[in-house]
């Protein structure tokens, strides 16, 4: 019974990480970064939901946990989409190699 | 071991499938909006997952607020940033998958090896828990953070209108 262990989410949670630190490196686009810390945050609330399954003493307590990191995930991605459409009207892209303003 | 187990059991396998296949996508894909399905098709696996672990709340939440609205304004920044021409990716450059490659790996290889190494047996589960004493514990002994939470909300969509529509009265000037 694969769905019955502790391991099995754990391991999928490091997957997701590990896809999200690949997509957060390699990536050439604000949106590909974006995208790339929502996989990262997922694993995050997918580990949370295993260990409250599988360890804790109280049930309610890693699904509230869960609650709050979708919220944060929520303003999170309210705001980068908000510096992504600022980024667009000050620079005219949103490639991140062609924004240097600081290096000038 | 009845029907129903064997089933769910099979479902599961689907679902592993198809989370790491989404995962995988999102990170490859040269066309953005192909990232993004890739993306919610992620999203759907993990919803799976948290009916498997009890919750089936957090699933509907899962879905409602990371496969629908975080999906949508992913392809709403995806289509008013880019123009046609510039949703293909260009092409990766070496120095950046140079970085990417060790990073992925290690972060992968030392979580899993740990997980695997750690020796956990079969654990007992704890029962499900109803929504209404999710509700009790949020506005009772979680009523601080919840509050909080709310003011974080407030703060963001306030500072993304703010960070948007203030540009334009500056090049104005």
């Amino acid at each position: 019974m694969l769905s019955n262990g502790l391991q099995v989410y754990l391991i999928l949670a490091a997957l997701l990480l590990a896809a999200g630190v690949y997509g957060l490196v390699q990536k050439r686009s604000f949106i590909g970064m974006l995208i790339s810390i929502e996989l990262i945050l997922n694993g995050a609330g997918l580990n949370c939901m295993a260990f409250n399954r599988f360890c804790s003493p109280d049930p309610a307590i890693g699904q509230v946990l869960t609650l709050f990191i979708m919220g944060i995930a929520a303003a999170e991605a309210a705001i980068g989409v908000g510096f992504i459409l600022a980024v667009y009207k000050r620079f005219r892209t949103i490639d991140p190699t062609r924004i240097f303003i600081l290096k000038q | 071991m009845s029907e129903y187990r064997i089933i769910a059991e099979v479902v599961f396998y689907l679902l592993i499938v198809l989370t790491v296949a989404g995962a995988v996508l999102a990170v490859t894909a040269r066309i953005l909006i192909h990232a993004v399905v890739g993306l919610a098709v992620t999203f759907l696996g993990v919803a799976g997952f948290y009916v498997y672990l009890g919750s089936p709340f957090l699933s509907m939440m899962q879905i409602l607020i990371y496969a629908g609205a975080i999906t949508i304004v992913l392809v709403f920044g995806t289509m008013i940033g880019y123009t046609p021409r510039q949703i293909v990716e260009t092409k990766i450059r070496d120095k950046n998958l140079r970085l990417a490659l060790p990073a992925c790996l290690v972060s992968g290889v030392v979580l899993c090896s740990a997980v695997v190494t750690a020796g956990l047996g079969t654990m007992r589960q704890s029962g499900d828990t109803g929504i209404a004493d999710i509700g009790k514990r949020l506005l009772y002994e979680f009523s601080l953070a919840f509050e909080l939470i709310s003011l974080l909300l407030l703060i963001a969509m306030v500072g993304a209108m703010v960070i948007v529509g203030g540009q334009e009265e500056r090049d104005a000037e």
